[in-house]
């Protein structure tokens, strides 16, 4: 038999009806639903009376604008009308929904995977383009517009053509203090925020192969920032264990059937990609975005380019224009940038090994004056978990504050935004113009590096740290 | 969806690459329930200075774009959030068609469901539209039964773009409608693969 990639075994698993001349149409196994691209598909079904077809394949949770502070206080009568909106049509629709009251509640892609309603060779989508995150067991799962998550309601599949197939090899050892977080910075760095447009991107490598299950999300989540629709990563023992005994998983001899299921999926040896592209790991260092895409950024014992450094006129532009948003200097080190606002969250960044290494650095320390930070966990289990392990109290007694699960300050839908003009240390996934508030000024970076950011109050090498950690 | 089949308008240039959603529609406005009148948000935060205040050096702010209904923009268009937000707020501002060298794929689909035509023409052919686009009288003619762009000047280029959603486009059809013309295959996959 031919060796095949995941990516074409797990389509291949899907195709519902095939046709010379059109898309294929894909089976989708779980449907994630929040309440901000939502409604307007509702509305959809209601007009032509239509119903949801699988509600049992279907979940929902509200994240987006959920407030992290008195959660049941909505005090934005629109997101409140959005958060109602998402209960009155699970109701009427029977979807099981995670509501602000539930322990379940969280960021639709830290939820997925914890509750182990992501599994390996399932066909995953979301209104939300972060849901390549949950890639990371070996899933297809991608984002979509409102008019798709509609027809995924009222017909459970999709007409897609099957994207091209893309290899991320990560080879080597990454040195202390480096993080999945950086991997990814890197990738996005070298090589653009659009060269994975039309392809879905497998990750493979040494690098990945001894990441955690938490660490290859990471990576995942952010294959659309470099333009892939889907990322992913072939299953091994660690997705196995990561997801036994969670509660939508089979259980007993049912779970040990679907793990042997679940390790045919792997991409074969010899199985061969329309492209690959290959990282050497020892060369990634801390990175930090200085511009307005994630693919503006710089290790952090670099400096903030200048748009002559840049080959074509385009890039030039852009380079400007992102450092006159940013009030950058060219030539400045990355270590004499200042934070105002420090955010650890978002689908990125907000699970319980991202809190366990920030809180690890943050340890006995206190926020810098004149910084506000902040850590809001993925999931309302995150908190609880980081509560029991003491984590809490380390962040809340150095300054922080702890809040509730939700997207929050990654895109400032709800109540946390940072001003115009102010800088913030960001461990989210997107640096855009505005994204954080109007006018303000983001930099992705790990959760470590957030998290020596507020002690120090501007960018340190987290390397440099790490050795005075060590005692 | 409205049908889409030939279309001739005044044409404004961006000349940015990675215009992402985040820009063509902040959140802040993306708490509506309904897929109408996200117009007026459209580039919000380079549109306006203030609430009352247009920004005068903003491209579509400019007297020679007013009333354009084709959008000329750089590489990859649209990426970011999947929010369909973006094509409803380029439409209800009153754009029919965007060209550009590249789009993001999310935005590219959430166009085509929409009626938005997203084109894709070569870097080349853009740099020339941006260009012509400053005078307030050119006029671009798209026909997409002919899957071709051209102008009054000489300017005749051809497109791609996938038959199966070039027909839905032409005829202004509900996907879903199509879709459950193929029940008895859904129905057969759920029998074999997921029952409930």
């Amino acid at each position: 038999m031919t060796p095949k990639t995941i990516i074409e075994k797990i389509w291949e698993n899907h195709v519902v009806y095939r046709e010379e001349g059109k898309p294929d149409l894909i089976y989708i196994d779980l449907h994630l639903v929040h309440e901000v691209t939502s409604p307007q598909a509702f509305e959809g079904l209601r007009q032509k009376g239509r119903k949801v077809r699988r509600p049992d394949l279907t979940f929902a949770t509200m994240d987006h604008n959920v407030p992290t502070l008195n959660r049941f206080v909505v005090k934005d009568e629109i997101a409140k009308k959005q958060i109602t909106a998402l209960e009155k049509n699970c109701r009427e629709f029977s979807i099981p929904l995670a509501d602000l009251s539930s322990p379940e509640q969280g960021i639709v892609h830290v939820i997925g995977p914890e509750l182990g309603l992501t599994q390996p060779g399932k066909t995953i989508v979301c209104g939300d383009s972060h849901t390549s995150t949950h890639g990371a067991f070996g899933a297809l799962a991608f984002g979509i517009g409102t008019s798709e998550v509609e027809h995924v309601l009222a017909t459970q599949t999709l007409w897609q053509h099957r994207p091209k197939t893309l290899e991320i090899r990560i080879n080597g050892h990454l040195a202390d203090g480096v993080t999945a977080k950086d991997v990814i910075l890197a990738i996005i760095h070298r090589y653009g925020v659009d060269i994975g447009t039309g392809y879905i991107i497998e990750f493979t490598g040494d690098v990945i192969r001894s990441m955690s299950m938490e660490e290859r999300m990471t990576i995942c989540n952010m294959a659309i920032e470099a333009g892939a629709r889907a990322g992913l990563v072939s299953p091994d023992e660690k997705t196995f264990e990561y997801l036994r005994g969670r509660k939508y998983v089979p259980k007993g001899d049912e779970f040990e059937k679907a793990v042997e299921r679940w390790r045919q999926l792997a991409t074969d040896e010899g199985a061969t990609y329309d492209r690959t592209l290959e990282i050497d790991a020892s060369t990634i260092a801390p990175m930090v975005t200085w511009g307005t895409t994630p693919s503006m950024s710089a290790p952090i014992d670099r400096y903030v380019p200048h748009p002559e450094d840049f080959s074509n006129d385009t890039e030039r532009k852009a380079v400007q224009l992102a450092l006159q948003y940013m009030g950058l200097k060219p030539g400045t080190p990355m270590t004499e940038i200042n934070v105002q606002h420090v955010f650890i969250g978002s689908c990125t960044n907000s699970r319980i090994s991202d809190l366990r290494a920030a809180a690890e650095i943050v340890r006995g320390k206190k926020v810098a004056p004149g910084v506000r930070a902040l850590v809001v966990p993925g999931s309302q289990a995150v908190k609880r978990r980081a509560e029991e392990e003491g984590l809490a109290k380390i962040f809340i007694e150095a300054g922080f504050e702890w809040r509730d699960s939700g997207c929050s300050m990654c895109l400032g839908m709800n109540p946390d935004t940072v001003p115009e003009g102010e800088h913030c240390a960001s461990t989210s996934n997107r640096n855009f113009e505005g994204r954080q508030g109007k006018g303000a000024r983001t930099h992705l970076v790990s959760p470590k590096m957030a998290a020596a950011a507020a002690i120090y109050g501007r960018f340190v090498d987290v390397r440099k740290l790490q050795s005075e950690l060590v005692r | 969806m409205q049908p889409f089949t030939i279309h001739k308008g005044r044409v404004a240039g961006i000349d940015r690459s990675n215009i992402d959603t985040d820009q063509i529609i902040p959140k802040q406005f993306l708490k509506r329930i309904e897929r109408t009148g996200f117009g007026k948000f459209l580039f919000y935060d380079w549109r306006y200075i203030d609430e009352r205040t247009l920004n005068p050096d903003f491209e579509l702010n400019r007297p020679e774009n007013e009333g354009a209904t084709i959008l000329v923009a750089n590489e990859n268009f649209g990426c970011g959030s999947s929010r369909e937000h973006a094509p409803w707020a380029l439409q209800d501002y009153g754009f029919k068609v965007i060209i550009a060298p590249s789009f993001a794929d999310i935005f590219y689909n959430n166009s085509l469901k929409n009626g938005l035509l997203p084109i894709r023409l070569n870097k080349q052919d853009v740099e020339y539209l941006l260009e012509q686009s400053k005078r307030a009288d050119y006029e671009l003619t798209i026909s997409l039964e002919e899957q071709r762009v051209y102008d009054e000047k000489g300017f005749n280029r051809t497109f791609v773009i996938d038959p199966y959603r070039k027909q839905l486009l032409l005829k202004g059809w509900d996907e879903i409608d199509l879709t459950f013309v193929y029940e008895p295959y859904i129905v057969e996959y759920e029998k074999k693969y997921h029952s409930a």
